[in-house]
């Protein structure tokens, strides 16, 4: 049975419903509530990026200069607290905001840039990422967003841009250091063209070249290019050569990622990867297609991308192909259970101890800014319904529902947490489960809520 | 699997049922509502064990050369002799104290130590960089996704899911990859009771994927045995063990806790305890087939060959391995010691290696499951040379 538009607007391209809140019902709703959507959540990366430097700078070790270690180990403690901030806002923002599909498509391509904070020092910066280099570009263009992500301080740091110098800049040759090509090859294959399109390990090499020069002020937290770091001499990439008058420059830099983004490989290589992500893990071709060629119309404009998604009958067919990621899953079921002002204040407490969020999204392996690579999170339902990844959602399941049981009826929950799109024995398990909470965990745990 | 599933669910027709299961309840909660899982044919007798411990250990404190002349210099505050907190392995190393435990185990060949070792990671001294490495068992982890212990599954006869299982909270890149395996923390919540279980069951039986998972992670944590949480190396490896005697043949976990920069005598009490009871649980444990097992416990990197001025050590580069069970032909250190002159160290600072410790796993997937060697060196560990045939092999 397939739900009605309404509830698919709100489950497959939204964080599902919420009582009291009034969603979009269809495809242009979706589309329109896109505009809400930035200005909605305009705390959402928290301390600066000038303030987060100041506290990168005191966490980094330098060996020559001997600082005391009390010193390094507040500045790590400051981290992990504005770390777990960072998280809780993350959460939350998902929670309250109207503008759903605005939020998921934050996530979306906050994985398709992928940054991940494994380190101290990747931790203090990757908050930002998504308010600085994602949101503002949504709505806009992807070139635009190309640009921004490459040039963020936590992507330089986390592709490890900041150590590339070209082997024969002068500070190349005399600290005897050379090329990194790990940004110039994840931004290649990716975040534009993708694994296996028309290019070679020299486009890659070459691309990696020019980049030289690109790097971020540790001091500051501030994007810079040096140009006694950038290797001399041009650079050929995907045919076109940059830097012809010597020695590239950051707008040959810009140049060059322009080209990437009008790339035909990289409209085809979006459009999978939306489709894979909103509709299914294996999606038609013909939704691929549709996707494609409007982003190639319009030159990577990202409305009329979004636009093509939501118009093509296999986004409102095919219900139920995707799991919810652990985000997802934990996010719509907090949702669901209509957080008081108070629930939420206890969310965004990263030190208040039950039901915190953060835990149960390590348990499920997910743990917000840190994907497991610069590939990001995996799309596929097997990855996320193992034995230990369900145990944790049942487990999340009926902690959420014993918190919320005082207050709830199961019989209501089911029909705001599922709409129309619940199966008989699911509402019949509900509805007969002995206790109130127990009623509430089994609609949370049951394959409706955790599929789209 | 999901056939038998769904011909003991009640259906919202049959109420009238339900109602009549639920008074039997008491008999339905001896037996396992959720589908058992199916034990298969395993490849073989043999068993492997990776223990992954994080944080870089330190090979020079914890398997002590203090025969070596230069040592007592290089580590005044820490270094330690048999008088004091070692207890003499050969003659030439000494291993801490607080891994007395395993002593009988050294006497019995069932232990034995890989020193001066290392992955092929150099210069970084990253922590993520060097467990990447470790784990993904290629120099170029970046551009790895999956590990090697997972693709070594894809070169053993008829491995299954249950063949492997990673125990612990934590996503290993090990075991990660396209070969399927299991993962299971011990201790995990899965407070399903009778009611619940039931109206669970019903709910997902028409859903395969959400079906077998419940059924799976009921039957594992079914395994779990007395355990209260699951951080605990002890319990850990126990579960570990209990899958062994069943239908697993690989296991692997990590213990962590091994990055000492300072007060290292006192930091590293607690994973020395971890590591000594998670071995001895295995032993115990695994009974019988302890003679047929060979665990490898690995770490990222060394750590510096002088102590700080915090009486702790740094990231280093050459370090050690400890290999133990009764696959082994142990009771000796293995590997070829570099000396700890200033001109024998790595960048006149640490342990030079002189062995790639992947030879190690190599070696015993070699021998254990009878994995081809050019497989080895071409798949699991691609650029590795194996070498002649080591003698730490039973």
């Amino acid at each position: 049975m397939i739900p009605s538009t309404e509830t698919i607007a709100a489950i497959r391209f939204g964080y599902g419903f919420r009582p009291g809140q009034t969603l979009p019902r269809d495809a242009e709703g979706l589309i329109a509530s896109l505009t809400g959507g930035a200005a909605f959540a305009p705390d959402l990366g928290g301390p600066t990026l000038a303030e987060r430097g100041a506290i990168f700078l005191r966490s980094h070790i330098r060996r020559k200069e001997k600082r005391p270690r009390e010193e390094i180990r507040e500045a790590n403690q400051a981290i992990g607290s504005m770390f777990k901030a960072d998280t809780a806002r993350r959460v939350v923002t998902a929670v309250r905001s109207p503008h759903g599909f605005f939020e998921r498509l934050a996530w979306f391509w906050g994985d398709h840039f992928a940054v991940a904070g494994r380190s101290f020092q990747q931790r203090s910066l990757v908050g930002r990422f998504e308010a600085d280099a994602i949101r503002p570009h949504l709505t806009g263009s992807f070139r635009d967003m190309l640009r921004a992500t490459t040039m963020h301080p936590a992507m330089l740091l986390f592709l490890n841009q900041n150590t590339s110098m070209g082997p024969n800049s002068v500070p190349g040759v005399n600290r005897n250091r050379g090329l990194n090509e790990n940004l110039a090859r994840e931004i290649i294959e990716l975040h534009t063209l993708g694994v296996g399109a028309g290019y070679s390990q020299t486009d890659v090499r070459q691309f990696a070249e020019l980049l030289t020069g690109l790097g971020f002020d540790r001091r500051l937290a501030q994007t810079q290019f040096v140009p006694r770091r950038a290797e001399p001499g041009p650079e050929t990439v995907l045919g076109v050569t940059y830097g012809s008058h010597g020695r590239a420059e950051l707008a040959d830099i810009e140049s060059a990622l322009d080209a990437l983004a009008a790339h035909p490989a990289t409209a085809r290589h979006i459009a999978r990867k939306l489709a894979t992500h909103f509709v299914s893990d294996a999606p038609s071709e013909d939704l691929i297609n549709h996707v494609e060629a409007a982003f190639r119309r319009h030159d990577g404009a990202l409305i009329p991308v979004y636009t093509a998604l939501l118009e093509h009958p296999d986004a409102w067919s095919s219900f139920g192909q995707k799991v919810k990621q652990p985000f997802d899953f934990v996010v719509s079921s907090i949702r669901a259970t209509d957080p008081t002002p108070d629930e939420i204040a206890i969310y965004l407490d990263p030190t208040h101890r039950p039901l915190r969020v953060r835990r149960p999204l390590v348990r499920m392996n997910q743990i917000v800014y840190v994907p497991p690579g610069p590939q990001g999170w995996p799309e596929e339902a097997e990855a996320w319904i193992t034995p230990q990844g369900l145990s944790e959602r049942i487990d999340w399941a009926s902690r959420l529902g014993r918190k919320v049981a005082a207050r709830t009826d199961p019989r209501d929950f089911l029909r705001t947490a599922l709409a129309d799109h619940m199966s008989d024995e699911t509402e019949f398990a509900a509805t007969r489960a002995a206790e109130r909470w127990e009623g509430i965990a089994l609609v949370l745990a049951s394959p409706e809520f955790n599929r789209r | 699997m999901t056939d038998t599933f769904l011909s003991s669910t009640p259906s919202p027709t049959r109420r009238g049922f339900l109602k009549g299961a639920l008074g039997v309840a008491c008999s339905a909660a001896a037996s396992p509502l959720l589908t058992p899982v199916t034990v298969a044919a395993a490849p073989g007798e043999n068993r492997l064990v990776i223990i992954v411990l994080r944080g870089a250990m330190d090979g020079l404190g914890v398997f002590a050369p203090y025969g070596d002349r230069d040592f007592a210099a290089l580590r005044p505050g820490i270094g330690g002799t048999p008088d004091d907190r070692l207890i003499d392995l050969d003659g030439r190393f000494g291993v801490d104290r607080r891994l007395g435990a395993l002593i009988p185990l050294w006497s019995a060949g069932e232990l034995g130590i890989a020193h001066a070792v290392s992955t092929p990671y150099r210069g970084k001294r990253s922590h993520f960089d060097g467990q990447d490495l470790l784990e993904a068992g290629v120099e170029d982890a970046d551009r790895t996704q999956n590990g090697w212990l997972n693709r070594a599954l894809g070169h053993l006869n008829d491995a299954r899911a249950e063949t492997a299982i990673a125990v612990g909270r934590e996503d290993m890149l090990l075991m990660r990859g396209p070969n399927p395996s299991q993962t299971w923390a011990p201790g995990t919540r899965l407070v399903l009771e009778n009611d619940e279980r039931r109206l669970l069951q019903m709910i997902y039986a028409k859903d395969p994927l959400f079906a077998k998972a419940a059924a799976t992670a009921e039957f594992l944590s079914g395994r779990d045995g007395k355990v209260k949480g699951g951080r605990d190396a002890e319990a850990i490896a126990r579960y570990a063990a209990r899958r062994l005697n069943e239908e697993a043949r690989i296991a692997a976990f990590s213990i962590g806790g091994w990055d000492t920069h300072a007060s290292q005598p006192h930091a590293l009490q607690r994973p020395l305890k971890d590591l000594s009871r998670a071995l001895i649980a295995l032993r115990e444990q695994l009974g019988g087939h302890w003679g047929r097992t060979m665990v490898i416990a690995m770490t990222e990197f060394g750590r510096t060959a002088a102590e700080n001025g915090n009486r702790g050590t740094d990231h280093g580069t050459g370090g050690a391995a400890l290999l133990a069970g009764g696959a082994l032909k142990g009771g000796r250190v293995f590997g070829d010691w570099p000396g700890l002159k200033t001109g024998d160290l790595f960048e006149d600072r640490d342990l030079m290696p002189t062995q790639d410790v992947r030879h190690y796993p190599a070696w015993a997937l070699s021998a254990l499951f009878g994995i081809d060697r050019t497989a080895i060196e071409a798949k699991v560990f691609p650029g590795l040379d194996m070498g002649p045939r080591p003698s730490f092999i039973a």
